[in-house]
């Protein structure tokens, strides 16, 4: 038998673990990797196709568009979260570990902003090109975008994680989470439009980081307790 | 321990009511004399579960499952987990995904944690139902050295347990049934 480590780090050691296998699973399964990524891609680029082409026309309704687009592609992707776990009986391992399960969840969470929001965020200067989106703005909507997205998937985790042991969701999880991600989206829309008029913004960031702070100290316990209902 | 009875019977609900994973029950679960809730850590670190679903991602590889379940429990190095698998039967399959791998052997990759652990708890939910006789018998040479090794196990099954030492039987069903 080997010597036992002290616990702090063999919860960092869990912690890494856990975040370095769902990376693998992404990696392993192209089609979910690419999925979020494609969607998003899609659904703007089908505005200036549906909307109007003008370039007026889209820069003021860019920022919602792009923002829109990428609160979908992390609702999208939501369902790997703990579905496959689950049904596998990982999820049991992952209850039954003696590490606090809020690190265990909070590395699925940061796995699965890894691979559905930081591409999004990635990507989104070349869509706001495409949307005409001012060049003041870019810097704005990339933060917002990099302090928001992360708050989709720590909220998105709740929702998951109350139904996955529902047969059939259907729209439960829309209902469940939109709420929860609304505010995200209003400001950081907001945030990036009032740049464009030149407004002030510094209070949208606060707004942001502060719903960061709390999802990050808040969503895993409740993600945590949801995940213990749903096995029971 | 073997826990017996007829399907339905609540075999299943029993160990996992024990392990923590169903908090519908009334009375006090106790490890080694105190309150499992008032030692929850205490209590998950002496623990080993292996339930129906075996606990397996289908994608990753034998090796990359076993890497992650010693991690939620106790790290060990990539060699314990080559002898862990090549006891098992798994050797040249460490690396092939377990989804190309056949229920039997995903039940031994399960089985290949009891290896690579320093729970002395098992609590095994029929581990017996996909093996083959040669892993049956592996298996309960497996129970038999943790046992001799001061360790206690939980297992639910039909099938008649051949191992050297002292069973206790409890039955679900509350009539003894001829085995």
């Amino acid at each position: 038998m080997s010597i036992a480590p002290s616990p702090e780090v063999s919860t960092w050691g869990a912690f890494v673990a856990t975040l370095r296998r769902d990376l693998l699973v992404a990696f392993k399964r192209r089609n979910d990797l690419l999925n979020p990524i494609m969607f998003f891609l899609i659904v703007v680029t089908l505005f200036p196709l549906g909307v109007s082409p003008d370039p007026l026309e889209l820069t003021r309704i860019s920022a919602g568009v792009v923002w829109v687009s990428a609160l979908l592609a992390s609702m999208l992707s939501l369902d790997n979260l703990y579905r496959a776990d689950y049904e596998d009986g990982s999820l049991e391992q992952l209850l039954l570990s003696p590490q606090p399960l809020f690190f265990l969840v909070l590395a699925k969470n940061i796995a699965h902003w890894l691979i559905s929001g930081l591409p999004v965020v990635v990507l989104s200067p070349l869509l706001a090109y495409m949307l005409y989106l001012p060049e003041e703005a870019y810097w704005t909507l990339v933060l917002t975008l990099l302090i928001g997205t992360p708050v989709l998937s720590l909220f998105g985790s709740i929702g998951v994680a109350l139904t996955v042991g529902l047969g059939s969701r259907g729209l439960i999880l829309a209902v469940i989470v939109l709420p929860l991600t609304m505010p995200v989206l209003i400001i950081g829309a907001k945030a990036v439009t009032d740049v464009m008029f030149g407004l002030p913004v510094g209070s949208h960031f606060a707004l942001l980081g502060a719903m960061l702070a709390v999802a990050l100290s808040i969503a895993p316990l409740a993600s945590a307790a949801a995940l213990r209902i749903s096995v029971n | 321990m073997q826990v017996l009875g007829s399907n339905g019977s609540g075999k299943t609900t029993l160990l996992r009511i024990i392990c923590g994973l169903n908090d519908s029950y009334e009375g006090d679960i106790l490890w080694r004399g105190i309150p499992v809730t008032a030692q929850r850590e205490t209590f998950l670190a002496a623990l080993l579960y292996i339930g129906h679903r075996v606990g397996v991602n289908r994608i990753l590889t034998p090796r990359e499952n076993l890497r992650w379940s010693a991690s939620l429990h106790t790290p060990v190095d990539d060699l314990r987990i080559e002898a862990a698998l090549a006891r098992v039967g798994l050797k040249a399959f460490e690396d092939v995904p377990c989804r190309n791998l056949s229920a039997g052997q995903n039940q031994r990759v399960s089985l290949a944690r009891l290896l690579i652990s320093p729970a002395t708890l098992w609590i095994l939910d029929e581990p017996f139902t996909t093996l083959d006789v040669y892993g049956v018998r592996e298996l309960e040479l497996l129970l038999a050295e943790h046992i001799a090794g001061g360790g206690s196990a939980l297992v639910t099954t039909h099938h008649r347990l051949n191992v050297p030492c002292a069973v206790e039987r409890l039955n679900l069903d509350g009539v003894e049934q001829p085995l």
